[in-house]
């Protein structure tokens, strides 16, 4: 790869922006399923950091592929598992919105 | 890759600018399903930019799992919890805002100056192993991520099984008002809503 077509610092900063924005969503979201999609937008971001540091960092022997690979199997298991609890808690609540869901709160 | 520097850089501008518009969107707008399919086109544009990376596999990998199946997850889940309903108002919600913001934003500013003042240690192009990425995957999952491997695909497991008991409805086999055995169509217990109560 042409190191001097992009950046490193133009991927870490579209993964930066992209983590951020997640945890913005995770924080500020009342529907619970946008909260599934924030956790998958900050997944996301980490995995585009892995991906750019393989490729410019450690290009011979590219381990953050790897780890991009069990990061997204880790992601799909997460979000099948988080959806069934989403469909439990609506079964049991009548209700998506995360203030209701203060079970934990004593 | 061997596309020409000015097109990489056009690449990599509309695609990030994709997902950082796509991004917001999904969490700003209000209605979710539009969210929904934003979030698509948000993984789409991952896609691209590992593609740009030269690692053909992982962006294949990234369409299949997340286009195909966690963003359709999260579609059929809409589909089935989507009620409209009238949010109560909560308190001090300006402040919260303005907190969370602010933690976002600090949070962003280090990011970027982590990013940019920090000396990478960039390696040799001329080490690239550039598109025989798919084969160097392989060769790591059969030999030293051996174990990491098929533990994944035990958690996989495990967690297709938990998705199944915790999203299981529980079905009567018998009409509850004649004795007759039901076998046409599934009548759910009427359970006790147990936490309704609480608040």
């Amino acid at each position: 790869m042409n190191i001097e077509s992009i950046p490193l610092q133009a991927f870490l900063i579209v993964s930066s922006i992209l983590f951020c924005i997640g945890i913005w969503g995770l924080l500020n979201s009342r529907n619970a399923v946008r909260v599934l999609m924030s956790i998958e937008l900050m997944l996301n971001g980490v995995n585009i950091n892995l991906m750019a540091f393989s490729s410019y960092i450690d290009n011979n022997l590219i381990q953050g592929q790897v780890f991009t690979i069990f990061v997204i199997t880790v992601a799909a298991a997460e979000a099948a598992v988080g959806l069934a609890i989403l469909l439990s808690l609506y079964r049991n609540r009548v209700t998506v919105d995360m203030e209701s869901f203060n079970l934990l709160k004593w | 890759m061997s596309i020409a520097v000015t097109t990489q850089i056009i690449c990599f501008s509309v695609l990030s600018l994709v997902i950082v518009v796509g991004a917001l969107g999904v969490i700003l707008l209000e209605s979710i399903v539009y969210s929904a399919f934003l979030l698509g086109g948000v993984f789409m544009s991952v896609a691209g930019l590992y593609l740009l990376l030269n690692a053909s596999f992982v962006a294949a990998a990234q369409v299949l799992v997340y286009v195909g199946a966690v963003n359709v997850l999260i579609i059929f889940a809409i589909m089935l919890v989507n009620k409209k309903e009238d949010l109560k108002p909560i308190g001090n919600l300006k402040s919260r805002r303005i907190i969370s913001t602010s933690i976002c934003i600090t949070l962003l500013s280090l990011l970027i100056r982590v990013d940019l003042s920090n000396v990478w240690g960039l390696s040799d192009p001329n080490t690239s192993i550039g598109e025989e990425s798919t084969i160097r995957i392989g060769e790591h999952l059969f030999s030293d991520y051996l174990l990491p491997f098929e533990v994944a695909s035990v958690l996989l497991l495990m967690a297709m099984i938990g998705a199944i008991v915790l999203a299981r409805r529980d079905v009567r086999n018998e009409d509850i008002s004649t004795g007759l055995p039901v076998d046409q169509e599934l009548i759910e217990k009427s359970s006790e809503p147990l936490l309704i109560k609480k608040n």
